[in-house]
């Protein structure tokens, strides 16, 4: 019986070291996710799509925004094309549902990192780089006559259930002792329609949200943000926790949108970019950034061209900013905190290397 | 001899021939099957939740909620552990779904009844009622209700204002006594641009009631018809012989006879009524779907807010059934 106690040890051994041969022999990682995504030729991206600015849909039926850009710069990364991308729509309480149940395969819908969100005790969520800084707003018409959140005491509020801003809410006015009274929606679209009724005061959510919201409003100018920010809010594109090679791809295809615009790499110069790496031997930081040589693509399951696919469809970080919620849209938000590291904001990608 | 032939036949039939064998044998095999069934769901369950690092688990009921609820019978704030918004939301579906049950009983008998009115006008008002409500979804008219018509009312100092009676876009607010021993009137009066008063219907309540009301009553008024439709005209001939007013014969002989049709049709109605309470997060009210959905986002425990609503609604409407299978029983007839 001794020969099979011993067959019995070292068969898995054998087994495990042919297994790692075959990984580094260019298998790469094996993500379920991403072969799934690859063979059904799309990628299934989970938005608000009525929120301008960051997923809102066009007259003409298609899909913007800056949360609808990471879709695509995800597709591009790893199908090659930034079209191939399958929107769902789903609200703030079905969202976590949508992702556990593999109904998406990436949720981009301006939602919060939080510690509970990210545990795998809590929502269980594998979190990509923060692609929106933003911080928690109220909004009140500008005839109610209210400038501070202490005037809001006794009075009802308006907000979306299910978000991190339903929690907040309640824990500043717990902390300045202001009663009120909580209306709660399923949807923003019901939120925004009971605020324009005057069902409540004030309106609560993530401050470029509101401003968002309010350029869809019959009188924009009508409404005002109160000075107080309640909270952080880090909106940050989001996977599930059971597959880590998935979640590196999406969060390497993130960095490498804020890496692009660090090296001054736009959706208009990318091909000339990648003529000089081609031609240039002694850039090496950037061959190796575009693919040209090394085998970052490959170490993520990716194509080794994944970076010029996806900022070749999207543009830059900061290209993807400015048209959506930047200064060139009707938005017109300051890029504030969403400003490259490089020029006193968060934006950092950690280096590609 | 005659009495030994069955005898020795049934000795020598073989078991699968067996006429009182098969059955059990059926019904045993069936029931195996099921319970191997349901062993092999549950344990996949467990298996699949373990490996997720999710298994079943109720602690976290006792964690602080940390979200306010906007109307509550119950004294609740957001410091509260997450079972007791529960319970304010099972409450406030409950306060819901009695005024409701009553409320629909009330009109869709109304309605039920003025289809056999003699004036033409009514019964044709009656026709139209139930065939417009009843062919639009419930949550399309949660929406109306609450949207269109409820919120479309005047705020603030230009509301509704009547003698001890507000209505504004806020809600209904009525006056009472502030201290009843001493008969202190306080009626309902406004503090910069909000109302306040000793009793107050909110606003959301009001369209999920009217909503409910009014769409299960259009149901509830078909059973009815149906019921009094069942009793033979000669009925009605007879007691109109005996010098019975119209309504005399309508409570004295008609809806006794009725009610038998009725009640059981009038309790899938019931139940369907608390049913389509959870439809409430439409129109802002804070019921038990409304928490339990919060609690399930903040918490992410989905198996286990799930099952406490399951067995919430299971349990509400097994007691409307239980309730109106009892009243059938009263008015069934006894037969001597």
């Amino acid at each position: 019986m001794a020969w099979l106690r011993k067959l019995a040890t070292t068969l898995p051994l054998a087994a495990s070291l042919l297994l790692v041969a075959c990984a580094g022999d260019g298998g790469g990682i094996q993500s379920q996710k991403l072969a799934g995504i690859k063979s059904r030729g799309t990628l299934l991206c989970g938005v608000d799509g009525k929120l301008p600015g960051f997923s809102f849909v066009n007259p003409d039926g298609t899909y913007s925004g800056l949360d609808v850009d990471i879709c695509k710069a995800v597709a591009a990364a790893t199908l090659g094309d930034g079209s191939k991308v399958d929107f769902r729509d789903v609200n703030s309480s079905e969202r976590f549902a949508a992702l556990a149940s593999g109904e998406i395969d990436l949720l981009s819908r301006n939602t919060t990192l939080t510690l509970s969100r990210d545990a795998s005790g809590g929502n269980g969520l594998s979190f990509a780089p923060t692609v929106f800084y933003d911080g928690q707003g109220v909004m009140v018409p500008k005839a109610s006559g209210v400038t501070s959140l202490k005037q809001l005491a006794g009075k009802p509020i308006c907000v979306e259930s299910g978000t991190t801003t339903e929690l907040n809410l309640a824990d500043r006015m717990r902390e300045i002792n202001a009663p009120y009274t909580p209306l709660k929606f399923q949807t923003g679209d019901q939120t925004y329609a009971a605020y324009l009724q005057g069902r409540c005061v004030a309106v609560t959510s993530d401050r470029s949200q509101l401003a968002a919201k309010r350029t869809s409003f019959p009188d924009p100018a009508a409404h005002t943000l109160l000075p107080e920010v309640l909270s952080k809010e880090p909106l940050t594109p989001a996977t599930v926790n059971g597959d880590p090679g998935w979640a590196d791809a999406v969060r390497w295809t993130v960095y490498a949108l804020m890496q692009a615009e660090e090296l001054g790499i736009t959706q208009a110069n990318i091909d000339a970019k990648l003529a000089e790496a081609k031609a240039k031997p002694n850039l090496a930081d950037l061959r190796r950034f575009l693919g040209v040589e090394g085998d970052f693509g490959r170490l993520l399951g990716l194509p080794a061209d994944f970076v010029v696919k996806a900022v070749k469809s999207v543009g830059n970080y900061g290209e993807i900013f400015e048209r959506n919620v930047g200064m060139a849209s009707k938005l017109k938000l300051e890029r504030g905190l969403n400003r490259q590291w490089t020029q006193g904001g968060l934006i950092y990608s950690p280096p590609f290397r | 001899m005659a009495a030994a032939g069955p005898a020795l036949t049934s000795a020598v039939t073989p078991w699968w021939r067996n006429r009182r064998l098969i059955p059990w044998l059926v019904q045993a095999a069936f029931g195996l099957a099921l319970l191997v069934l349901v062993a092999f769901l549950v344990s996949n369950l467990v298996r699949n939740l373990t490996n997720a690092g999710l298994l079943l688990s109720w602690r976290w009921l006792g964690n602080p909620a940390g979200f306010d609820i906007s109307e509550t019978l119950l004294p609740f704030d957001a410091g509260l552990p997450y079972w007791r918004a529960l319970l304010a939301g099972l409450v406030n579906t409950l306060r819901v779904v009695l005024a409701g049950l009553v409320g629909a009983t009330l009109l869709g008998t109304f309605v039920g009844v003025a289809a056999f009115s003699s004036n033409g006008l009514l019964r044709r008002l009656a026709r139209v009622y139930v065939e417009l409500i009843r062919n639009i979804p419930l949550l399309l008219q949660l929406v109306f209700w609450y949207f269109v018509v409820f919120l479309a009312l005047p705020g603030g100092r230009d509301a509704l204002q009547l003698p001890g009676l507000v209505l504004a876009k806020s809600g209904l607010y009525l006056g009472w006594f502030s201290d009843p021993l001493h008969l202190v009137w306080m009626g309902p009066h406004l503090e910069g641009t909000v109302w306040h008063a000793p009793l107050r219907i909110t606003v959301e309540f009001g369209a999920l009631l009217t909503g409910l009301v009014v769409y299960t009553a259009a149901f509830i008024a078909e059973v009815v018809r149906g019921g009094v439709a069942s009793v033979s005209n000669g009925q009605w001939e007879a007691a109109r012989s005996l010098g019975f007013t119209p309504l005399q014969t309508l409570r004295r002989i008609v809806l006794p006879q009725a009610l038998r049709v009725i009640i059981p049709g009038l309790n899938s109605q019931y139940i369907s009524l608390a049913k389509n309470s959870s439809l409430a997060v439409a129109c802002g009210y804070t019921d038990l779907y409304s928490v339990a959905e919060t609690t399930l986002n903040q918490t992410g425990r989905a198996v286990e807010v799930v099952l406490l609503l399951l067995g919430s609604y299971l349990v509400i409407d097994l007691l409307i059934s239980a309730l109106m299978n009892g009243v059938n029983r009263l008015v069934q007839i006894r037969e001597r």
